[in-house]
């Protein structure tokens, strides 16, 4: 298992737009990737858990990812995440 | 002639043909359904339907409204397929024997409370979309078109609450203004009305009669105001009243990107103050030079406990770095007082306007302000940042921290951490007792910064939050502030450093002239008050 974390930048945090393209990202990978706020996770795949976290701008977040392409994955998603300022 | 009141939540002014927004009720014609396979067969095939019909609708929104608008519609293909919500339908349908409608109709409920349930309103207007998305779904199961035609004419939509698909279905060539009973300012339609520019109002909560439809009705978005049937009067005033907001819109734009100089040629500072990171687009959006108070207290008051370096290093390093080399100046923690927070423990005092409040708690409890100057020097390697000390009343406190500014420098350089060499250190001016030692005081620091409300309520002996019996002594230009201000300006200039304002009344227009002729360096007000400020200094001269 890979995990990091990272800090919210986007100023509404993840809502419905940038869960969506945060989804549908996670899916190009086998990995599971799943976001933790203090002591709440969710699936990214699962959309509305991953809205239902209420993530707001500068909130550190968690990134666990787990499975066969877990390190091409972790790095993956946290450049994407870096490079959309979520 | 009736007239309503709402909350604005997008300014402007139109005259139009009220048009109440109706919807199909579902019929769904049976509860339950014995034939589980076939029901989820129908259920699978409106599913994919709602997707292409999605689809259409972004290309159509992407050329319309842009890109973000339709990305949110891409994002509602994706909750179709919510793993959570497709088996909570598909065990409704299976295990409770409901019927495809019914069970669609169930999970986005249940769905739609879990987020009306958060303690957050950005949240809480998410609910709409997961209903959206179920409307969409049931819509097609029940074979009901959404049709609603304007009939070519310019219209005020009413309604109770409007779901992102049917706002954007709405033809925006006729459609020129929304009035929602329900809405929350942060709402599809209210952020879909603000990017067009078609004014909205939201809570207008009143007896909406039947009889209203297709009459005339106008509306102020600034001020939340709605006239149905307006007299010539009203409507002259507000028709007046859209010309030259028109014209000062118009005015405004054009001084984007201009210099903030007077007329015989000194350039003033024209910054902005924000208390949240996320004001800085709109700081930017009103071109604002720098940011002249960032009130770091947000860090403090949204959390349940001392935020730590890291938390507060990547706030001012977002901020710093958002405003690209342009000077930020972070005020350091402000509570107290008015201001309170719950871990911090503080005692309650018989006047807490004379006690334990801002840099005095700071000094107080050196180990939560060497965490905060820390994250503010790690943040200044990321651009232009300055600090600033709220309540300066003596001469030994800006000794003190700058004496623990050095401290945090050698901690950083032994953590072989970055910082800005050139870190400049300013003051609030805002006790009487400063402004008399400024001469002393303006030796120490880069900058003099004068909070004019917490000044004239120290000066003047009387509350800012007074009650209305007092109102007759409370007078915002009193002499003696004023007197004050200038006796700051000068004692910074005999020292070489500048002196700004960043109180309340640095945005009243009746007043730039006054400050500046004083010789005001600098003027921070809310974004908002960016553009008409500059638009002062451009037509003043300052030298006697």
């Amino acid at each position: 298992m890979k995990q990091f974390t990272y800090t919210i930048q986007d100023t509404v945090g993840i809502h419905a737009r940038p869960a969506g393209l945060l989804a549908k990202k996670a899916s190009e990978f086998s990995s599971k990737i799943t976001l933790i706020k203090e002591n709440k996770r969710a699936d990214t795949r699962r959309i509305m858990m991953l809205m239902s976290l209420g993530i707001k701008c500068g909130d550190v977040v968690t990134v666990q990812v787990e499975g066969e392409d877990e390190c091409f994955a972790s790095e993956q998603i946290e450049k994407y995440l870096i490079e959309n300022k979520f | 002639m009736v007239a309503i009141r709402g909350t604005g939540v997008s300014s402007g002014i139109a005259l139009g043909k009220l048009i109440y927004y109706k919807r199909k009720e579902n019929t769904p014609n049976e509860k339950f359904a014995l034939d589980s396979a076939s029901e989820l067969a129908k259920w699978k095939n409106a599913s994919e339907k709602a997707k292409k019909q999605l689809a259409v609708l972004a290309d159509r929104t992407r050329r319309e409204v842009g890109d973000e608008a339709a990305e949110l519609f891409e994002t509602h293909q994706l909750m179709i397929d919510d793993l959570d919500y497709t088996e909570r339908i598909a065990s409704l349908i299976v295990e409770n024997k409901k019927s495809a409608v019914t069970a669609v109709e169930i999970a986005g409920k249940e769905f739609s409370e879990m987020f009306v349930a958060m303690d957050d309103d950005y949240m809480k207007a998410r609910s709409v979309d997961v209903i959206d998305i179920s409307h969409r779904i049931t819509d097609i199961l029940c074979d009901n078109q959404s049709i609603f035609d304007l009939k070519g004419e310019q219209s005020i939509i009413v309604a109770d609450d409007l779901t992102p698909s049917e706002t954007v279905q709405l033809d925006k060539s006729l459609v020129i203004g929304f009035v929602l009973s329900e809405g929350n300012a942060n709402s599809h339609t209210a952020i879909l009305a603000r990017t067009l520019g078609i004014p909205a109002i939201i809570g207008a909560n009143t007896e909406w009669k039947d009889e209203y439809e297709g009459r005339q009705i106008m509306i102020d978005g600034s001020v939340g105001y709605i006239v149905i049937d307006p007299d010539d009067t009203t409507k002259e005033y507000l028709l007046k009243k859209q010309q030259e907001e028109k014209a000062v819109r118009t005015m405004l734009e054009k001084l984007k990107g201009c210099s903030d100089i007077t007329l015989d040629g000194k350039e003033i500072k024209v910054y902005a103050n924000i208390t949240h990171p996320a004001d800085i687009d709109a700081v930017i959006a009103n071109d604002a030079r720098g940011i002249g108070l960032f009130r770091s207290e947000f860090l403090y008051l949204e959390s349940d406990d001392y935020p730590t370096e890291e938390t507060q290093f990547e706030a001012y390093k977002y901020v710093v770095q958002r405003m690209n080399g342009q000077r930020v100046i972070i005020r350091t923690l402000d509570i107290g007082a008015d201001k309170k927070i719950d871990y911090f423990g503080l005692e309650n005092e018989v006047n807490p306007a004379l006690g334990m409040r801002a840099l005095r708690l700071c000094l107080s409890r050196p180990e939560i302000f060497k965490t905060q100057l820390r994250a503010l020097y790690r943040a200044s390697a990321y651009g232009k940042l300055s600090i600033m000390l709220p309540l300066v009343t003596s001469l030994w406190e800006v000794q003190e921290v700058k004496r623990m500014c050095d401290g945090v420098k050698k901690s950083l350089q032994k953590d072989m951490l970055p910082y800005d060499e050139h870190l400049e250190i300013g003051i609030m001016i805002e006790t009487p007792a400063a402004v008399m030692i400024a001469p002393d005081l303006a030796k120490e620091v880069s900058f003099f910064s004068i909070g004019t409300n917490d000044l004239l309520q120290y000066t003047v002996a009387l509350d800012r939050q007074s009650t209305a019996a007092l109102d007759r002594f409370q007078d915002n230009k009193h002499p003696a502030l004023l007197k004050m201000i200038k006796m700051t300006v000068d004692a910074a200039h005999d020292a070489g450093i500048w002196a700004g304002i960043c109180g309340e009344i640095a945005a009243d227009s009746s007043m730039t002239e006054v400050f500046l002729k004083m010789g005001v360096d600098e003027l921070s007000v809310s974004p908002r008050a960016v553009l008409p400020v500059r638009n002062i200094v451009r037509q003043t001269v300052v030298e006697k």
